[in-house]
């Protein structure tokens, strides 16, 4: 499985990524410059988490428009497969590869803490690891996190099973206007969704940061391990 | 700006009419405004510890370890596997009273930038905070600025904050203490150093552009505040963490090539001592022409360019037959690149603009020359210790303020505001030990890291509040099992020019001396901060009270062996060290009985490290579950800690007869820690073999804390008195 992770001036997660993706598919994952123009060869592009451009414009805006992501664009809409985590996916949702928005938390801080997410999402690769209702825990960083969309729209992504990830307590209870478990404020607790044919996935917590047994968990890793094995049959 | 350069001029650059007399004797003729401002900097207190210079020589600054000590942009040393831990500590406190946002973020970059200077890859920042009372009316904004300033900056460069400590006294009301502090690791074969050589070489400027932010910050920070002060923000940098994420990338892509002969960040006093001091280092002459400076702002002046504190920038000498090379590297990250000058023979810096000679200073004289004061000390007799208080509270209600109490309440509000875990490597994330603990990437290495001060023991007895910040440090780092290294120190002083802060200061310096040396726990890098005062419009001046902030790296073979605080579900607690009762200074007598007073805690070297290194051996040899230092608060208050932290309770035994319980549970006694073990009878055996003082403490289990006579709480609750501290302060409760 080749993997490719875009570097952006001012991504910052792409080591945590690298590890990650190398431990679950035990080879390192090439790294894309962001003015590169073209992603051939790839299965799977990872959009890793950081501040791209510093953000200074709105979270993901000024990435969306860096050259490789006319090659991204192009890949997706060939049906190569997507994943944007936190930075990765304010750049997706810029783009316009996926719905929605990302606005400041609801709390108006940074947060950096764990969550825990509960897996909505079937018939993907993203949720392949896990079995729907699962519940896993999530480190999380970021300041504009809080997932909007049209009422329609978040209709839809419920309709069609598009929701990838929701955050819930540790027993997978939710509660949308609980801020002690819907950190951010999200629209219905929306943690990562999929695009329309669920080849592009976008979640705002890291779950490449708990996939060490050495740093004190495995949780994240049936992400990676999933996309591994759909992707390698 | 056409200013008459005279003494009056000098005064208000900062210079005495002394030191003025020196600039004219060393110049043989009236200096320019340049060359003025140039001497201002370089010889205010900031740049030149004219003050403490000679004092700091006294400190203890080697180890076979060390390879690195101070003198250098940070401290150096070996921790294994062919690499090297680089780290310091700075402190931001005027700009960030001034302006707590950008004068907290400028401090974590000025710190990083100290770090990739040497080589090394940023992979941990902690920090020291201390704000004024909880009740005065501005601390709200400080510390509400302060935390998003260090998030913002640290956040968005990537690199996680792992740890800090955060203190609130009235003493800080008007002088707040922002001390940062940088890990970094390099190969211990490539650290790049300052010194200047090879006669002809291109000096070259990267970064950001040169604005007319932050001109005679140095001078600022070496002055007291007034009511005038807030009329300075314009001394104030402002940080671009963006720009300094490209500036880390770019200049760690170039360090891996053969390009770099020596490189200096510009910090305070920008390109004046970034210049000055890789020439005087490299003890050649250096040849600046200022109009191929990136600017940013349009008629500058060569005063202004040469004392413009604007940040993200970097001055470096190359290999002319790599300058290509290089630009290339930095164009790709799309920061400036300007070769600005060259070095000469001449043992001056020789700065040109618009075709004219602005200044022309001999080094020597600038550099080393520079005024050193043996400044008069006045030694205050320290308090005798205290006559031993009754208790007005009971036990569990003293436990109940204490916990709550803002010193002691649980720091989550603001670790949940910084990024830990970003880099991939973080196993102790704030609060989960007595020390962070990052894996040292592609090995099983651990670096323990912390910071640790209490100003109140310093305020009471200098000398042993200096020994005391050494060895909580150090226990910190031992009771995750690390092995201590090396420590960096932040001294944070009142105004060198009242005898009796100086006496603070030298007794301070003896106190870090003396521990250091015992433990042969070296410093390595360090930084001064003095004139941390206060003049109200009364004309009253207010010092803070002492704080050498020590930053401490420990390091671990194999992070598999590290220990946190949190108990297991069962086992039992054990209390390594004696217990005598000591309440003077303490957080018990101060938060229950309104009463700051007494001696504060002796501190044994001999029993700290014959305790710290029973406990170190113990937790490699995997005997120890959980374990944690008792210091702020005292006993009880560490085992409440430890229960919060793992949701586990305990019951424990009665205090021992001939130590009063209140005496006992929160005294705040040295060298101890509680341990949590499934291997008591074991740990006790070995601790008598080896003549450690141990003692059962109870039983771990259940979800209260319980106490024969006096006490019965639940975990749960106590975890709520411990949370509510900051949200109420902040009014987000």
């Amino acid at each position: 499985m080749k993997v490719g992770i875009v570097v952006f001036p001012g991504t910052n997660r792409e080591r945590d990524m690298v590890q990650a993706l190398t431990l679950a598919t035990g080879r390192a994952p090439k790294l894309v410059w962001h003015q590169e123009e073209s992603v051939t060869g790839l299965d799977l592009v990872v959009l890793p988490g950081g501040f791209s451009f510093g953000d200074y414009l709105r979270s993901g805006a000024m990435a969306a428009h860096s050259p490789i992501m006319t090659a991204v664009r192009r890949f997706a809409e060939q049906g190569g497969y997507v994943l944007g985590v936190c930075n990765g996916f304010q750049i997706l949702t810029e783009a316009q590869l996926l719905p929605g928005a990302l606005l400041r938390n609801a709390g108006m801080r940074f947060l950096s803490q764990d969550c825990h997410l509960k897996v909505e999402g079937k018939e993907n690769i993203f949720t392949h690891g896990w079995a729907k209702g699962d519940v896993f825990r999530a480190p999380l960083a970021h300041g504009d996190g809080n997932y909007t969309a049209a009422p329609e729209m978040l209709d839809r992504l419920e309709g069609e099973g598009r929701v990838a990830f929701r955050y819930c307590r540790d027993d997978g209870y939710i509660q949308h206007d609980d801020a002690q478990i819907n950190l951010n404020g999200s629209a219905r607790s929306i943690a990562g969704v999929l695009s329309e044919n669920r080849r592009v996935c976008g979640m705002m917590p890291h779950p490449e940061n708990l996939t060490d047994p050495a740093l004190g968990g495995t949780d994240g890793m049936p992400l990676f391990k999933g996309i591994v094995e759909s992707l390698s049959t | 700006m056409s200013l008459k350069v005279d003494g009056d001029l000098a005064r208000s650059f900062g210079l005495t009419d002394d030191e003025y007399g020196k600039v004219l004797a060393i110049m043989g003729r009236t200096p320019s405004l340049t060359e003025l401002g140039i001497f201002s900097v370089m010889w205010s207190e900031h740049c030149s510890y004219k003050s403490s210079r000679m004092h700091l020589r006294t400190l203890p600054t080697k180890a076979p370890w060390v390879i690195h000590g101070p003198g250098e942009n940070a401290g150096v040393i070996d921790i294994g596997d062919g690499l090297a831990a680089v780290f310091k500590m700075e402190s931001h406190n005027h700009p960030s009273f001034i302006e707590p946002y950008q004068g907290a973020a400028t401090g974590v970059g000025g710190i990083l930038r100290d770090v990739f200077t040497m080589g090394a890859r940023p992979v941990a920042n902690l920090n020291a905070l201390r704000f004024g009372s909880p009740k005065n009316a501005d601390t709200r904004r400080v510390v509400d600025g302060v935390v998003r300033g260090i998030g913002g900056y640290g956040n968005c460069i990537g690199v996680p904050t792992v740890g800090g400590e955060v203190n609130f006294h009235p003493s800080f009301n008007g002088n707040p203490l922002v001390n940062a502090m940088t890990v970094g690791i390099a190969q211990k074969d490539r650290i790049f150093l300052s010194a200047a050589a090879g006669v002809g070489n291109p000096v070259v400027y990267v970064g950001s552009k040169t604005g007319r932010d932050g001109i005679h910050g140095a001078t600022m920070s070496s002055a007291e505040f007034d009511e005038e002060s807030s009329s300075k923000r314009p001394t104030v940098q402002v940080g671009d963490p963006f720009t300094e994420k490209l500036l880390v990338e770019a200049c760690l892509e170039l360090m891996a090539t053969d390009a770099v002969i020596s490189i200096q960040d510009m910090g305070a006093a920008g390109l004046t001592s970034s210049a000055v001091e890789m020439a005087s280092k490299g003890e050649v002459g250096i040849d600046l022409d200022l109009d191929h400076v990136p600017q940013r702002e349009a008629n500058m002046l060569a005063y202004e360019m040469m004392l413009s504190e604007s940040q993200e920038r970097m001055l470096m000498v190359l290999r002319p037959d790599r300058t290509e090379v290089a630009r290339k590297i930095f164009e790709k990250w799309e920061l400036d690149f300007a070769i600005v000058g060259h070095l000469t023979d001449s043992g001056r810096i020789t700065v040109r603009h618009n075709g004219r000679v602005e200044a022309d200073i001999p080094l020597g004289p600038l550099a080393d020359e520079a005024p050193v004061y043996d400044r008069p000390t006045v030694y205050e007799e320290p308090p005798a210790l205290l006559t031993a208080p009754s208790d007005p509270a009971g036990i569990e209600g003293a436990l109940r303020t204490l916990i709550a109490s803002p010193d002691l309440a649980s720091r989550a509000w603001i670790w949940n505001q910084y990024d830990s875990s970003v880099g991939g490597q973080t196993l102790k994330h704030p609060g989960a030990a007595d020390a962070a603990i990052i894996r040292v990437e592609g090995t099983k290495r651990g670096l323990a890291m912390t910071t640790d001060c209490t100003p109140r023991y310093g305020q009471a007895d200098p000398y042993v509040g200096g020994l005391q910040a050494v060895v909580e440090a150090w226990r910190n780092l031992t009771a995750t099992g690390a092995k201590p290294l090396a420590m960096t120190d932040n001294l944070n002083f009142g105004s060198p020019e009242n005898p009796r802060i100086m006496g603070q200061f030298v007794r301070v310096i003896k106190g870090l001396g003396d521990a250091g040396r015992a433990l042969d726990f070296p410093i390595v890098s360090g930084n001064v901060s003095l004139y941390n005062e206060t003049r109200s419009d009364t004309g009253l001046t207010t010092a803070i009270q002492p704080s050498p902030v020590i930053g401490g790296v420990g390091v671990l073979d194999d992070i598999a062996t590290a220990v946190g605080m949190a108990m297991p579900e069962q086992g039992e607690l054990l209390l390594i060290g004696e217990t005598w009762g000591e309440l003077g200074q303490s957080l018990w007598l101060r938060e229950v009985c309104g009463r700051e007073e007494g001696a504060p805690p002796r501190v044994d070297l001999a029993a700290e490290k014959r305790n710290g290194d029973f406990i170190r051996e113990h937790i490699q040899k995997g005997v120890v579950a959980a374990c944690h230092d008792v210091s702020d608060g005292g006993l009880l208050v560490a085992v409440a800690e430890m229960a919060m932290v793992s949701g586990v309770g305990c019951r424990l035994e009665a205090n021992p007869s001939g130590v009063s319980p209140h005496a006992y549970w929160f005294g705040e006694d040295q060298a101890r820690y509680v341990v949590a073990t499934t291997q008591a009878d074991h740990l006790l055996k070995a601790a008598e073999d080896a003549g450690v003082p141990v003692r059962r403490l109870g039983q771990i289990g259940g979800e209260q804390i319980h106490i024969p006579v006096g006490m019965q709480l639940d975990v749960k609750e106590l975890r709520e008195l411990n949370s509510a501290f900051f949200p109420d302060l902040m009014g987000e409760g």
